[in-house]
Order: structure tokens, then sequence, then C-alpha cells
């Protein structure tokens, strides 16, 4: 690990300052002499490197600062105060050399051209990037067969699905092999196939050019597929940063219990909550104290068929990290 | 470099396969175009033929010539960059142009040179028809159609940059249609489009001498007609030139400002 991180934040803070004033006439009248300005902390003094090739989750609610972060990170926003560097330069500098190097897809904008072939797109990516053109077409024929974007590439991209144009963004803003990468929602919107089949390609991209991806989802299937290591951010704070199973670890304090009964009289209640019980089987939660005394318990009370213990669903965890405020 | 060429030939390819998916869009864009000359032409023709002929040194056919060509030195030099980029600011697409390693007015560029190559023939089929119809009388002078080229070229690349940089207000206010309003009829009186400046009061002229309107508009019409002596056609290019470069420091320094409160409030 004797490596430059890939990004360096330390204490990085974006404060916008918002326009405010109540509902009605007079209060529009009253704002025009005097506006009343109120500032509004959306990045609040984080901090946290990632190493070169890296996958790392972003994690957070909606108006956590993950997006604030990521175009201060891509050099769309400057910060407020703090040190950002990527790939060891400022990102609010926008040097055309950074800028060579990164990419940054908004799973709800798009930057293909919408009346024409996403090809030609790519072609104007290519020049843009000045791509050599053996390196260009060797990337995209790789991108093509990756993404299945074969039958595509000649459709005006209005023309496309959803799913079709995302992959389509995604080989667009690749072309240029970024050693950053900075996506944010990519598969907002798509069908589970469709995510399976952007989620296996992040990792291929990852694993072929050693490539850094930060990346924000509310799909968790996303993070989980991807990411070892997630930092959970919320009200523009840092919560968490460490791997996704430490995350549950200390996020959970429930198991959940799930048992195949001979008989499905029983009354569990004494064991733990009953969240369900049909067709002879029960699903229990325990805390995760108890979790080995009660599964001993079971086994010895009573007639099981099969028993198995669980981690509650990820979102489930994620959704308590959110609710627990200033942690 | 070659590497800027290359994007302008790829913008340019882009532009126009973009353009060609709209045939009806260019039709209506050719009647908006015709039809502001052809209204002042009608008008002059009339005010002319009502005072025995002739106003000021133009006769009849001399304001056939001057609307004529007006329009089609204003076809080569305007933009509607002005009306873009408030949609590109509030959209957020601004953002998508930023993170390219390029400065986002070559595709600009690029692009409008595109839609003048699309829209180059009808505007002369236009032209050629209005040409039947009120049947102009050129008096052409050699030098001055031989300087017309470079005054055109210069006249394109002063209203770019001064329409580019205009358009930056954007960054500053959601309301930019006031800004927009004010420079039209600035544009309006000021660079020949209503009337010919030598028509127009003594002390409206020298306004419009000294700001930058008529030298991207009236100007290399005033060439082509043979209407401006040698030494003023020198003066005109050199005026061109001067403010072309004060245009281009600008566009500079409003642009890096514009960049850094754009990336203040985010989009």
């Amino acid at each position: 690990m004797a490596s430059p991180p890939a990004i360096r934040i330390r204490d990085l803070r974006k404060t916008y300052k918002v326009a405010e004033r109540a509902p009605g006439v007079r209060a529009a009248l009253k704002s025009l002499v005097r506006r009343t300005v109120q500032e509004v902390p959306a990045v609040d003094g984080i901090s946290f490197d990632l190493a070169p090739g890296e996958i790392v989750g972003f994690l957070g609610p909606n108006g956590a600062g993950k997006t604030t972060t990521l175009k201060m990170l891509s050099g769309l926003l400057y910060p407020t105060s703090g040190e950002v560097t990527v790939l060891g330069r400022i990102p609010s500098m926008r040097e055309k050399e950074f800028l060579r190097q990164i990419t940054l897809v908004m799973g709800q904008r798009n930057q293909l051209v919408w009346d024409i072939p996403a090809a030609d797109s790519f072609e104007l990516n290519r020049v843009i990037y000045r791509i050599p053109s053996k390196d260009y077409h060797q990337t995209l024929d790789e991108l093509v067969a990756l993404l299945d974007l074969e039958p595509l590439l000649r459709k005006p991209v209005r023309n496309l699905s959803l799913g079709e144009r995302m992959k389509c963004e995604v080989a667009a803003a690749l072309l240029h092999k970024p050693r950053m990468v900075f996506l944010d929602e990519p598969t907002i919107g798509l069908d589970v196939t469709m995510q399976r089949r952007i989620r296996a390609f992040i990792a291929e991209y990852n694993r072929r050019y050693g490539a850094t991806v930060l990346l924000t989802s509310h799909y968790m299937a996303d993070v989980e597929a991807l990411c070892r290591r997630v930092v959970v951010i919320h009200h523009g704070r840092l919560l968490f940063d460490g791997e996704l199973s430490a995350l549950l670890e200390r996020f959970t304090a429930h198991k959940t219990i799930i048992v195949r009964l001979e008989d499905c009289q029983t009354d569990l209640r004494a064991y733990g909550e009953v969240l369900s019980c049909e067709d002879g089987v029960a699903t229990l939660r325990v805390p995760k104290t108890r979790t080995a005394r009660v599964t001993e318990r079971l086994l010895a009370d009573l007639q099981v068929i099969d028993l198995t213990v669980e981690d509650p669903p990820i979102e489930e965890v994620i959704d308590l990290v959110f609710s627990q405020e200033g942690l | 470099m070659r590497g800027l060429v290359e994007l302008y030939v790829q913008q340019f390819k882009t532009s126009l396969a973009s353009m060609l998916q709209y045939r009806a869009a260019l039709v209506i864009w050719l009647i908006g175009h015709v039809l502001d000359p052809l209204i002042y032409l009608v008008v002059w023709s009339a005010v002319s033929r009502s005072r025995g002929g002739s106003v000021g040194a133009y006769g009849t056919a001399e304001f056939a010539a001057y609307f004529i060509v007006l329009m089609l030195v204003n076809h080569a030099t305007y933009t509607w960059i002005m009306y873009e980029y408030e949609y590109r600011v509030r959209h957020g697409t601004l953002s998508f142009a930023l993170l390219r390693p390029v400065h986002p007015i070559h595709s600009d560029i690029a692009d409008n040179i595109s839609s003048k190559v699309v829209t180059l023939p009808l505007i002369l089929a236009a032209a050629a028809v209005l040409a039947l119809v009120f049947r102009p009388v050129f008096h052409p002078v050699p030098w001055a159609v031989a300087a017309f080229a470079p005054a055109l070229l210069l006249a394109f690349v002063l209203r770019f940059l001064m329409e580019w940089m205009l358009a930056l207000a954007a960054f500053w206010t959601t309301r930019v249609s006031a800004i927009n309003q004010a420079y039209f009829i600035a544009m309006l009186f000021l660079s020949g489009q209503m009337a010919p400046l030598a028509l127009l009061p003594r002390p409206l002229q020298l306004i419009a001498d000294a700001l930058p309107f008529r030298w991207t508009t009236s100007f290399p019409v005033e060439l082509l007609l043979g209407r401006v002596d040698f030494p003023l056609a020198l003066a005109g290019i050199g005026v061109q030139i001067a403010w072309l470069l004060l245009f281009l420091v600008l566009l500079r320094l409003v642009w890096r400002a514009g960049v850094r409160v754009y990336s203040a409030v985010g989009a």
C-alpha cells in the first residue's frame, strides 16, 4: 500500500447559500427589499481516502451530500473549505490532464446526443479525449462485447429504451479509459436484469483496467455485489467508513432465524419475536447476542426439520443506520 | 492543433446529422429568416416610391440590393447561443461540457458552421426569389468586393465572440431574456437590420460607429454594395480586429468568473 491514494479528502465542506422566504405575497414583497440568505451545509467536514483500484460504495439517503461530494471530486464544484486531491490533482482546477483521466456517470442525466446514433457520439468523444485510433477501436470493441451494444449502435439514441441508453452512456463515459470513475446512481430506473448487467460490467472494468470506482446507489444489491468497503454519510457528515460486513455487524442488533417444523401449531413466542408463521415455516427475530442460545433451545425443544440463521436484509440495516441520528 | 481540427470536423458531422433529422424545423427557420428582411424591404420600397423613387442615396433597386445582401450576411454571422445558454445552465447540461478536456466554445463554433452549411442552399434560393421579384441593382467596386470576404469572416468571429460572451450572463441570472431583448433592439437599429445606417440621423450613426454592432453585419454589406471608400474600408477592418481582440480578452475573463459562480452554486 505504498502508492499514494487515488482520492484524498480532508475535512471537506460545501455550504450552499439559499435564498429563503415564507410563502405569500407579503413575504414575496419583503424579500424584494431584504433577502434572507440561509447557509445550508451540504457536506459538513468529511474525510476519507480511496486506494488506487478500489471500488467503494458511497451511501446515504437523499440529500445526504453524495452528489455534492461527487461533483467536488470531479471538479464541477468548488469546495467551501477542506482539501481534495484526485489522482494527485486538485479537481476544481479542471486541468485538461485531470479531466482526461476521470469520468462521471449520472444515472439521471445523459451526455449522448439525442438525435443521432450512439456510435456518432462515441466518435465525438474519441476526438474530444484525443484517443489514438487504435486504442479507440480496441476499447470500443471490448465495450461493445461486454455490454452487448452491437444492435444499439446504429439507432438514434432517442429510440433506445432506458436500459439500452444507460449501457451506451456508460460506454461513452469509459471510452477514454479513465483511471477514476464516479458513478452516481448508474442503475436507477433499470430492471433487475439490466442492473445486474451494468453491475457485472463495472466489476469487469475495474478488474481489467485497475480503475478506482466510487459509486452511489439506492440499490443495495449494487453495493453488495461490487463494494467490499462502504462510506456512509448522512446530513453531510461521515457516519461509517469500513467493510460492508462490519457495517452490518455494527448496526444489526438482530438476526433472523427461519425454522421448518413438523408441527406448526407450537407457540413460538417464548423464543423471540415471531415475524411470520406459515406452512410450517416460522421466521423469528432474536437479539444477536442470544442467537446461539435460542437456536440451541429450538433444536432441543422442538421437532425441527430445518433451521437457518440469517442477517437481516441489507436494506433494513441501511434504513436503521440512517434513522439513527447523531451517532 | 490537429486535435482541434479533428474535433471541428467530427462536431461538424454530428451537428449535421442532428440537424437533418428535423427537416420541417429547417423550413420554419427559413421563413423566419426571410420574413424579417422582406418586411423592411417592402416598407422601404414603399417609402422610396412615395418620395419619387429614392431615400438618400438609396433608390428602390438599391434597397432591394441592400436587404438581399443583408439577409445573406446576417445568415452567415448570426448565432442562437444567447437563447441556448440559459437552458444549459439551468438544466445542468453544461456540467458535461465542463467535464470534458476541451473548451466548450469549440463545439459551439463547429455547430454554428455546420448549421450554416445546411441552410446555405435554402437562403441562396430565397435570395434568388427575392432578386427576381424586387430587381436589385448592384454597383460593385472590385477591390471592395475582394475585401468583403475577410470582412465577413471577421464579422462572423466578432459576432460569435460577442454573443457567446453575452450568453454567459446565464451564469449570474436566470432571467436572461431581458438582456437578450435589449441586445436585439440595439442590433436592430445599430447593425443596419432595419435600415441602412447611412439613412439614420447623424447622432445615431456616430453611436453605431462607436459600438460593435455595425461591424458584425452592416460593414460587409456596405463593402459589397460599393458604399465604402478605401480609407474607411481599411479603418473598418482595423476596427473589426480591435473589437475582436477586446472580446477575446473579455470572453476569457467572463468565462472564468462565470464558471466560478456556476461551481459555487452547483447545478
